[in-house]
């Protein structure tokens, strides 16, 4: 074997070994709530990572609790997820397909404000939200949250979303234009059937918010039955700490493994949707 | 000739659509007659009131001889209050102001004797020529009153004394006291020490949470990338898992981990004859976890993201590297590296923004602990994000909380625009037609 070709050798060899040590970094916890939610008992300590009788316990204990209401607030959370979407995503494309299509004094400062209104720490209005919701006679609502965070997803997405419309080549529209057709017309059969991408990455982002948000979710829901999963799950690591670890595992394994899945799922586009923003034209 | 004009002018400002009206076009007179009618409605049952709140913030506490709602002023409610009215009065206004000039330009047209719109001529009008502004107008509407609205009212909230234990409705009222807060944050030394060691801490984190994930993802997207790497599609996907997870739950999970007596870490060590670290229970172990724990959860994203860019990177480029005998290390140094850094520079940008503001890594992970006996209300690892919040519920230090947030909003304001007036998107947005 030449010098080369040995060199090669450790080289990968060395690559395989990092490999395979970040990879076990990356799955343990994700293995460790897994085996957890199946494990007898209540408590997160454990001698091995795989226990040695599995039970199901936990996930039948989590359906019929008094005190966990779990179904409930995954129905909560179901709820919320997807009106917050649905006028989340109507919201944000009209706002994009407004700024990326036409051209308006004050458009450019507008986009500005977008962007710097984007970057406020969202909880810093917090107590202004809560006395309006409470004005509104909207507290301890689900309405107020799927207004809270439909309100809010033209400022994180909008230009997002705009940097993709941009792509769209502008030479379409206008040949639709010369045919007679409507903006509105255009809108929808132009512009919509192109941006499939960017509408399945703005619906997953704005319907994965509910489920993990719990900050305006914990302020605005006051009542156990209100609640929604993220709420839920904060209160028994923070309430019972340790005690009851097993089942708080079982209820993680139930939120992260379809969300998980749909993240999965949508790599490449996540990956668009991250660099489009920021690097395309 | 400017008959038409002058009057239709004159009738729209002491009325709302009477200019319309006048120039015949019923159906939107009378649609902004009603809208006039309501509003002036509203401003009359509620504008003095307004002012007078705005301020005085208050005249009566709540006492024990006045425990019905209406016969005490709560200074928040107020305050809350009459801004809405006065936001609604500015939208008032603005529409009032293009009545106005509607009904000016409908007049002149008359005097050139071109015929008016009517009503379905007038919609069809919107529809096509002013569509981004009418699309527009809905969506604003919400920002501002869900989000321009509540930062105004934090903004002035800074400028007075609401606050735990003596300024906190309705028992007491809360009166506007100008620079006061942002002077106790500054220069007093019980909130200084506090603020300057919190600032010290978020720009450090920010500073190293950055850059580990940025290199770290880059090590393992080249790592990845190399030539005669078999299965790549696979150790991306288990390395991409951390990503996936939610952060709630990943984050909830983490603190299980690396608790000091149960966590399995620490068990393992123990294993290995080591004795556990105080990884959550020492201020230093601490920020040192949540820089470990951040490289988990955010590796995944830079190798994404680089993984992008190394695919757009030309092979032609490469191949005359070869030909000119570059060896491997060279060709990352002067073709990979500058092409990854360049592409990359404004989300690089825009993560250390995002750090500053990384509330959920600390919340969920620390929740800023552990405490630090001589700060004001923060632990070790409280960035100034999570300290406002605790400020805000904890505490109820709202004066001091809105201080601190104007000053992050600061900070993050000016990368971000930096950030985004230096992007390609915003200068040449018109290069794709």
């Amino acid at each position: 074997m030449s010098r080369r070709k040995i060199r090669n050798y450790i080289r990968l060899t060395a690559s395989y070994i990092t490999l395979a040590i970040l990879a076990i970094c990356a799955i343990y916890p994700a293995l460790w709530i897994v085996f957890g939610s199946l494990r007898p008992g209540t408590s997160l300590y454990s001698k091995t990572l795989l226990p040695e009788t599995l039970t199901l316990k936990h996930y039948v204990e989590l359906f019929n609790s008094r005190t966990i209401l779990f179904p409930q607030w995954y129905m909560n959370t179901l709820k919320v997820s997807v009106f917050s979407m649905l006028l989340g995503v109507a919201l944000t494309l009209l706002t994009s397909y407004a700024v990326s299509r036409f051209r308006f004094k004050g458009r450019q400062n507008a986009l500005s404000v977008v962007l710097v209104l984007g970057m406020f720490p969202g909880f810093m209005s917090m107590i202004a939200i809560f006395l309006l919701l409470k004005e509104m006679q909207l507290l301890d609502t689900h309405l107020a949250l799927i207004l809270v965070y439909a309100a809010g997803a033209p400022l994180g997405m909008t230009l997002i979303a705009k940097g993709f419309f941009d792509t769209i080549p502008r030479s379409l529209d206008e040949a639709a234009r010369i045919d007679g057709a409507s903006n509105f017309r255009i809108f929808t059969s132009i512009i919509l059937p192109l941006s499939k991408p960017i509408l399945t990455y703005m619906a997953l982002l704005q319907f994965v918010g509910p489920w993990v948000d719990f900050i305006f979710a914990r302020l605005i829901l006051r009542s156990k039955d209100k609640w929604t999963v993220a709420v839920g799950m904060w209160d028994m690591v923070q309430a019972n700490q340790n005690s009851n670890f097993t089942m708080f595992a079982a209820g993680a394994v139930f939120i992260a493994v379809p969300i998980t899945i749909l993240f999965m799922f949508m790599q490449r586009l996540l990956v668009d949707g991250l660099t489009s923003g920021a690097s395309k034209g | 000739m400017s008959r038409h004009r002058t009057r239709a002018t004159v009738l729209s400002s002491l009325l709302m659509g009477l200019g319309q009206i006048y120039n015949k076009q019923y159906m939107k007179g009378a649609l902004m007659m009603a809208f006039e009618a309501a509003s002036v409605m509203y401003f009359i049952l509620n504008l003095g009131y307004a002012f007078w709140g705005i301020v005085t913030l208050g005249e009566t506490p709540r006492t024990a001889a006045n425990m019905q709602p209406g016969q005490y002023d709560h200074s928040i409610f107020i305050l809350i209050q009459s801004l809405i009215t006065i936001l609604y009065l500015i939208v008032f206004l603005v529409v009032y102001y293009f009545n106005i000039r509607d009904a000016r330009k409908i007049g002149a047209q008359r005097d050139e004797g071109r015929p008016v719109h009517n009503f379905r001529q007038s919609v069809r009008y919107v529809l096509d020529y002013k569509f981004a502004q009418a699309f527009l107008s809905i969506p604003a509407m919400g920002i501002l009153f869900f989000t321009i609205m509540p930062i105004i009212f934090m903004v002035m909230i800074a400028f007075t004394n609401y606050s735990a234990p003596n300024h906190i409705p309705p028992g007491k009222l809360v009166d506007w006291v100008g620079f006061e807060t942002f002077k106790n944050l500054l220069a007093l030394k019980t909130w200084s020490h506090t603020f300057y060691g919190v600032l010290t801490w978020t720009i450090i984190w920010a500073i190293l949470s950055t850059v580990t994930t940025y290199f770290g993802g880059l090590l393992v997207a080249l790592l990845i990338n190399q030539k005669g790497i078999r299965f790549k599609g696979f150790w991306r996907t288990i390395l991409i898992l951390p990503y996936a997870i939610p952060q709630l739950i990943s984050l909830l999970v983490m603190r299980n981990m690396f608790n000091g007596e149960f966590g399995p870490i620490n068990q393992y060590l123990g294993y290995f004859g080591l004795s556990g670290l105080p990884w959550l229970t020492d201020p230093f172990w601490a920020k040192v976890t949540v820089i470990i724990v951040n490289m988990w959860v955010g590796i995944p994203v830079s190798m994404l993201l680089i993984m992008g860019v190394l695919t757009t990177i030309p092979r032609d480029m490469y191949e005359a590297a070869e030909v000119d005998g570059a060896s491997g290390y060279q060709k990352f140094r002067i073709i990979t590296l500058p092409m990854i850094l360049f592409t990359t520079a404004p989300t690089l940008i825009a993560q250390f923004a995002g750090n500053i503001n990384n509330f959920n890594m600390i919340f969920l992970l620390t929740g800023g602990d552990p405490v630090k006996g001589d700060y004001q209300y923060a632990g070790a690892t409280d960035l100034l994000v999570t300290w406002l919040y605790k400020l805000t519920l904890n505490q109820n230090r709202y004066n001091m909380a809105s201080a601190v947030g104007i000053i992050i909003f600061l900070i993050i304001a000016s990368f971000s625009i930096y950030n985004y007036r230096r992007t390609k998107s915003f200068k040449e947005e018109d290069m794709i037609q």
